[in-house]
């Protein structure tokens, strides 16, 4: 099963409040347990693990990986970085909270399959609109849970992240294992070209999606569906972003900050974009392994010196790769939201949220770069900047979504790069 | 950032003795800070007035001073030592409002003494209800409606703005919510406003809106000086708004917020603890959230490490106190080691990949009279925890963690049933057995809807309740399938509930469960959700695929702690355990630590060599046991808890260490004890063992009444009384118990006015030593729980101590005792007779291990591991020059309109010790630790029943002496001018106006003798005591007492008060 995801429309409240109304009901969604369907996870090396299937049946192929964010499992679910990817989660109870249209990072799950150790029998919270259950099974995601997530946790991290299939169509562990050591890993895979929007378009044009959501009761919060919302500040630059694979709360979190922005697929020629005279440019997190994207790096090269530039995650890789350096497969990656970082320059210390399985090797940057942020776990690189250009990059997720807000200021450090640049 | 060097010295304050609201989690905390700030090369100066407590100990402080905590008495301290540092945030709400007085005072700016973790300014801005609503504002958070009163007209005021019932009434500064409560009704609320104001140091109470039935969350942050902050936990309430956060069950992490609203509390958290300003350390946020819209409102901080900072250490491995500690010396976060992973630094925030449920435990079986509903006040004396894979395995867990003899949820043989209203009422206020509830009504088909909308839990623990329910259903059938069973355990189902669906015994249960190949597994607590390998050893059982238990191949000896605090059963018994563990580490063992109490010292990771976080039943530890094999088990430190395990252990085949467990049937089981005595030629009050009502009215007639009737193999005096006649026996048996063949009920002549004396002694088989023989100065019949007692004796002569000595010697041999013993014996007319003997730990050890200098628990512990007394240089009795007085402190105030008054059931929670160099001067400091002080002037009531008058006219006459003014209703007062002394006539109640109530109302009364007239109290008297104890006026209830009182008092008119470490008493 590679590309789309056939039986999942786009986005749309209505359908999702409708859904709600029927599977919200507790009696409904109250799973049979012991009636259950066997699904089977088969790793590379031959580790098998048996649980139930939820959501969708089916056979699934990936990488599998965990995070260990102990809340946000929808915007997991949903983030176009975990393409390829199957996801376990630390955490073992989850589906508590249901699904809700304004958590969703993309338009559909991009998970190849999704494990847990228990799924929950409600979702028990005011802004949820539809179980995990039944979201998974509309967009055709398979889950297993009733596994002993923390065993397969253990196996990874001493194995290291590797092929999985997941399986509810098998009875033999022995063919699901096949199935996993026959399938396409990580390393090499383009996934960009998956989740890339064909055309460019202009995100939020009516400053409507971006509001910042909260339940503070304050002045000038509109009241709307799900929650208050604070209102926008006025646009103060129009920026290009590279959409490899976005994650809707970066572009809400630029528009916060007085950006306007014209999102274009990853194929764009650098031309194509400094021909929208934007005034700078934003790189995108993404899925896949950033060494394939040699399209990419071309265009960026091109673009650094010529305009102040920000990358996340993937785009921060893409930056790396433009300066002449490069990436190398972390053994099971960072994905949770508890990952310390410093900042070199100031001493300071935030917690992040993480999603990469790649990172860049200082050694192979040039000498005008320089790193600026370090993981405090492991000391690999979680961020730079161009010494003498408006250029920088982190490797974690300032917007968050899920996971702490706390690095969400490089939003305005690029503002005021931009403003200073000008 | 280096560690700060512009001070060397730092004053530590501890919490005091164990109270309500105030357990032995700060001892845990005071121990790690003492440890990281002696580790950093800091000299630490300790006061704690609570000598049960680990961080007491000699070696954890440079400078122990067991003093109580006053301002008056630390301020001694500060002019003697000369600190140049006081950090005041690790020893709870008792050390932070010591600090503020003294800070408010003057002394610390006098003496260049800098607060350090929280300045005065922060504390203020969190404590004070107004300060901290105005901060909360300025950052945009918002807080419950509310007004602050500080008479009852202001109060009227407050609740007509906010405009209507139910209103929440928060006096400001008192602990655990102390005198708070909700009023539904104008009646109510006048009452309840009143009792604040009265109860609130500064006169304040807060006016609230109701916030009942929204959904509550804690969250403990800690920040550094270069304002680095992070979650250490994030804690779900099961129970909703309007149960004490103390009082609730309680789940971490939070199961029931999106991302989006637990990111927007974690933010909220972090500006919370910016604006009030706490520099470096640890702070507790509550915040409740609306279920229906998801409004966040702020609830309170506490700008210190609190009993949630312990629950979330425990909960995350992530130690607090240690880490505020190294904050508060100017690390950050960064430069500090997680000790669990070694590779990463504390600068992160702790994933969990389990879940947590904390259960609090209650002891209304001590107070039959006190309301049981669970509101904002705190009435907890205890909690356990457990870890489980899923919330239904950790919940059961906890369940039988409490030791309430429930075995989960339900259908554990113990369920009490309710009828269909007794249920609602049950689901609907707030009550001990609500959980229970719970699965009653899920059971007998109540909807998860009609339960939340009768109760407000979150639908997701009632969804989860009701799985537990549904799986319950199929465990019959699981018998023949090793699948179902796996899954059942799973489910958090104990042996004992499976051999109830099965038809089967608990142990039968078990073998067919092992006969299956279902055997629990250990997984690590390791703060990063298996993200890094871990090398702390610390464990929680499940049912999953792996075993993460490393084998040492080292000789072991697992020790069994002793499972949730409960009266009786406390901080020191922990304190034992934690000695045994150092001891046997010496010696070389490898120590493994089991136990389900949070708030402990035991429980800390770095106490033991591993650490298995498990409930305390014979399931939990015979599994550990057949996992690690250890060479030895001690059940002799926990208290009762496994003493009661210790027979199943050992059927089962498990190496009991120390005494064996036949010796303490022997001493335990009436008949043979008393073979055993007859044998020696000691004397026992006459008495038997009864089975039932005919066996013990029998019994009863033969010793002669008063008799003194309990159930066997208890602890804290659980049931006991002193009966005075048959019709009394009668009503005791068929009511107070359930006497059995299995369960005897003990009848003993209860000897009048007897001194009580109690002895802990060590024994190796071939030498036996007294640590200390301690005269109680309450006559015997009243628990030695409650009693005050004092090393040396005062009043025995050599001859009694002398056959007290020998007594004890030759019962620890007959016992054959390897390890400690505890004899209580009374003393009458110089005659000993021995009252019981238990060969274990007792609750006196490290209160005599802190007189005598020599800890008792570990020599004990190194006994029981084969050394010998002669070989550790143990083997002569030491007689201190010194007087040592221990007090026991209770929680009456807690229990409005509870007589005070003490009996043979145990009901302090804590207590204090005062040392010096004379009795008087002992009594006074231990007076003084206790709360409330002995006073110098002012008025003294005297109140004393007819037989007891003569000493009353000595005790009056001393008390006339120093100036005191003296009040006596008219029979004592007759008797007390009959021998010339002057004494005002005071108005019983219901004789007329004002009464000797309106005087204690009034607080015109300094000190309150007032011993109880007869079998049956008389209810002006329990008024007038109970109304005293909540006014803080002292009540002393017993004439020895009061004998001790006036001592005292006239020890501190000449002397006054000196402070001296422990250190200086022992030589150290």
């Amino acid at each position: 099963m590679t590309g789309g995801f056939p039986n999942c429309e786009p986005f749309r409240r209505d359908s999702i409040v409708h859904a709600w109304k029927f599977y919200s009901n507790p009696s409904v969604v109250w799973l049979t347990l012991g009636t259950y369907m066997r699904a089977i996870l088969a790793l590379e090396d031959g580790r098998t693990f048996i649980g139930e299937s939820f959501g969708a049946g089916g056979v699934s192929v990936g990488e599998v990986c965990f995070n260990t964010s102990m809340s946000g499992y929808q915007e997991v679910l949903t983030d176009p970085s975990y393409r390829g990817q199957i996801v376990a989660m630390t955490v073992p109870e989850v589906g508590n909270y249901g699904i809700n249209a304004l958590d969703a990072e993309s338009d559909q799950p991009h998970v190849r399959g999704f494990v847990i150790e228990e799924l929950s029998p409600v979702a028990s919270n005011w802004r949820s609109e539809e179980t995990l259950d039944h979201y998974l099974k509309r967009c055709g995601v398979m889950g297993i849970q009733g596994i002993d997530t923390r065993a397969l946790t253990r196996h990874l991290r001493d194995k290291g992240a590797m092929k999985g299939c997941l399986s509810t169509e098998d009875n033999a562990a022995e063919a699901v294992v096949a199935r996993a050591r026959a399938g396409v890993g990580v390393v090499g895979q383009d996934f960009v070209k998956e989740v890339t929007p064909s055309v460019a378009f202009d995100w939020d044009p009516d400053s409507e999606l971006s509001r910042e959501w909260t339940t503070v009761p304050q002045e000038g919060v509109i009241q709307g569906v799900g929650g208050g919302f604070k209102p926008l500040p006025p646009v103060r630059h129009q920026i290009v972003a590279y959409d490899f694979g976005m994650k809707r709360n970066i572009l809400r979190r630029l528009r916060q900050e007085g950006f306007s922005v014209r999102v274009v697929p990853a194929g764009t020629s650098a031309e194509e974009v400094l021909a929208l005279k934007p005034e700078g440019v934003f790189l995108s997190n993404g899925p896949g392994d950033p060494a394939a994207l040699t399209y990419v790096h071309e265009n960026i090269r091109k673009l650094v010196g010529k305009l102040p530039v920000f990358g996340i995650c993937l785009g921060h890789q893409m930056l790396a790769y433009a300066f002449g350096g490069k990436t190398f497969k972390l053994k099971f990656g960072h994905r949770g939201g508890n990952q310390p970082v410093k900042d070199l320059r100031t001493g300071k210390v935030t917690i992040t949220s993480q999603n990469h399985g790649f990172a860049v090797d200082p050694e192979s940057l040039p000498g005008d770069v320089e790193v600026t942020h370090l993981n405090l776990n492991d000391n690999t690189v979680e961020g730079m900047r161009h010494r003498s250009l408006p250029v920088f990059s982190v490797q974690y997720h300032p917007e968050a979504a899920p996971g702490p807000n706390d690095a969400g200021y490089f939003f305005s450090q690029f503002s005021e790069l931009i403003a200073s640049a000008k | 950032m280096p560690r700060d060097t512009s001070f060397k010295k730092i004053l530590l304050i501890g919490s005091g003795p164990i109270i309500i609201g105030q357990g032995c989690e700060f001892d845990y905390s005071g121990v790690q800070a003492c440890k990281a700030l002696k580790e950093e090369g800091y000299e630490v100066i300790l006061v704690n007035s609570n000598p049960a407590t680990i961080m007491t100990d000699p070696e954890f402080a440079h400078r122990t001073y067991i003093e109580p905590i006053t301002p008056e008495v630390v301020e001694r301290i500060i002019e003697r030592e000369k600190p140049e540092a006081l950090l005041p945030t690790l020893g709870g709400q008792t050390a932070l409002n010591c600090a503020m007085s003294l800070f408010h005072s003057g002394v610390l700016a006098k003496h260049g003494v800098r607060m350090i973790g929280a300045n005065a300014e922060a504390i203020h801005k969190g404590e004070d209800r107004q300060a901290f609503k105005e901060a909360m504002q300025k950052i945009g958070l918002e807080v419950a409606r509310s007004g602050t009163a500080h008479t009852m007209e202001d109060a009227r005021k407050a609740a007509a703005e906010i405009g209507n019932f139910p209103l929440v009434i928060r006096p400001a500064f008192t602990l655990g919510g102390m005198g708070g409560g909700i009023a539904y009704n104008r009646e109510e609320f006048e009452e309840i406003v009143a009792r604040g104001l009265d109860l609130s140091p500064v006169s304040e109470v807060l006016i609230e809106e109701s916030l009942l039935g929204w959904k509550e969350f804690e969250m403990e942050v800690m920040r550094d000086r270069a304002d680095n902050c992070v979650i250490v936990c994030s804690i779900e309430n099961l129970d909703p708004m309007g149960v004490h956060t103390g009082d609730s069950i309680t789940v971490a992490p939070i199961q029931t917020l999106t991302d989006k609203e637990y990111q927007f509390m974690r933010d909220a958290s972090f500006a919370v603890i910016r604006e009030i300003g706490v520099e470096t350390g640890g702070s507790n946020i509550q915040f409740c959230v609306h279920p229906e819209n998801g409004r966040v409102i702020v609830i309170e901080m506490n700008p210190r490490v609190s009993r949630s900072s312990a629950l979330a250490s425990k909960a995350t491995g992530f130690p607090i106190a240690k880490i505020a500690a190294k904050l508060a010396v100017g690390y950050t976060l960064d430069e500090v080691k997680n000790d669990i992973t070694r590779e990463t630094p504390a600068s992160f925030e702790p994933s969990i990949d389990y879940v947590v449920v904390k259960i609090p435990r209650f002891t209304f079986e001590k107070f039959p009279l006190a309301d049981a509903t669970l509101t904002t006040q705190m009435k907890s004396v205890g909690e356990t925890m457990a870890i489980g894979r899923t919330f239904k395995e950790a919940m059961q867990k906890a369940l039988r963690g409490l030791e309430i003899k429930r075995f989960g949820l339900l259908a554990d043989g113990a369920e009490k049933a309710f009828d269909a209203a007794g249920l609602r009422k049950r689901l609907v206020v707030p009550n001990v057995d609500r959980i229970f509830c719970l699965g009653q009504a899920l059971a007998g088909g109540m909807s998860v809807e009609e339960i939340y909308d009768l109760t407000k839990i979150d639908r997701w623990f009632l969804e989860h309740l009701r799985a537990i329910v549904e799986e319950q259903k199929q465990l019959k059938d699981a018998i023949g399938s090793p699948e179902k069973i796996r899954r059942a355990k799973k489910f958090g189902f104990s042996d004992r509930q499976l051999g109830i669906a099965w038809g089967k015994t608990e142990l039968e249960a078990r073998a067919i469960r092992k006969a299956a190949g279902v055997v629990p597994n250990y997984r690590l607590v390791d703060t990063c959700a298996a993200e890094f390998e871990a090398y702390t050893p610390y464990y929680y059982s499940g049912y999953g695929d792996e075993n993460e238990r490393r084998e040492s191949g080292k000789r072991k000896v697992i020790i069994l702690g002793g499972g949730p605090n409960r009266i009786g059963q406390g901080i020191e018994f922990d304190y034992c355990c934690v000695h045994a563990a150092f001891a046997l580490k010496e010696m070389g063992f490898e120590t493994i630590m089991v136990n389900s109490n949070p708030e402990t010292v035991s429980t800390d990771y770095d106490t033991s060599d591993k650490l298995y976080f498990e409930p305390l039943t014979l399931e939990d530890t015979l599994n550990i046991c057949e996992e690690e094999k250890p060479w030895g088990v001690i059940v002799q430190f926990g208290g009762q808890t496994p003493l009661n395990l210790a027979k199943g252990l050992e059927d089962a085949g498990v190496p009991i260490i120390g005494t064996s467990p036949k010796s303490i049937e022997r001493a335990e089981n009436r008949k043979l004890f008393s073979a055993m005595l007859d044998e020696l030629g000691i004397k026992q009050t006459p008495g038997g063992t009864a089975s039932n009502e005919a066996e013990a009215l029998e019994v009863a007639r033969r010793v002669g009444y008063p008799v003194l009737v309990r159930p066997s193999f208890v602890l804290g005096g659980r049931a006991m009384e002193r009966v005075h006649n048959e019709e009394d026996l009668r009503r005791y048996i068929r009511t107070a118990v359930e006497a059995s063949p299995d369960h005897p009920v003990l009848v003993d002549h209860f000897l009048e006015n007897a001194t009580e004396v109690d002895v802990d002694c060590i024994c190796d088989g071939e030498t036996a030593v007294l640590g200390a023989i301690m005269e109680h100065i309450e006559e015997a019949g009243i628990h030695s729980g409650d009693s005050a007692c004092v090393i040396p004796p005062f009043s025995l002569s050599q001859k009694v101590m002398q056959e007290i000595s020998d007594a004890t010697k030759r019962m620890a041999f007959a016992l054959e005792v390897r390890g400690l013993m505890n004899v209580q014996f009374a003393v009458k007319d110089e005659t000993v007779y021995v009252l019981e003997v238990n060969p274990r730990a007792s609750r006196t050890v490290p209160f005599v291990s802190k007189t005598i200098g020599v800890p008792l628990a570990k020599i004990a512990a190194k006994v029981m591991a084969g050394m010998k007394l002669k070989d550790l240089g143990f083997t002569q009795e030491i007689h201190p020059d010194h007087f040592s007085v221990k007090e026991a402190v209770f929680p009456f105030i807690k229990f409005p309109g509870v007589d005070i008054v003490l009996g043979p059931e145990m009901r302090s929670t804590g207590e204090v010790m005062g040392i010096d160099k004379s009795l008087g001067l002992a009594f006074a400091k231990a007076q003084m630790a206790a709360q409330p002080p002995l006073p110098q002037s002012g008025n003294v009531f005297i109140s004393i029943p007819d037989g007891d008058k003569p000493k009353a006219v000595e005790l009056a006459r001393g008390f006339a002496e120093l100036g005191f003014t003296l009040f006596a209703t008219h029979g004592t007062a007759a008797a007390l001018k009959a021998a010339g002394i002057s004494a005002k006539r005071l108005h019983k109640i219901g004789e007329g106006r004002p009464n000797a109530l309106d005087m204690v109302k009034n607080g015109e009364m300094a000190l309150i003798i007032n011993t109880p007239s007869g079998k049956i109290a008389r209810e002006d008297e329990v008024k007038i005591r109970s109304t005293a104890n909540s006014a803080r006026i002292p009540v002393v209830t017993t004439l020895r007492a009061a004998d001790a009182s006036l001592e005292g008092i006239r020890a501190i008119r000449e002397h006054g008060i000196s402070v001296r470490t422990l250190q200086e008493f022992h030589g150290i």
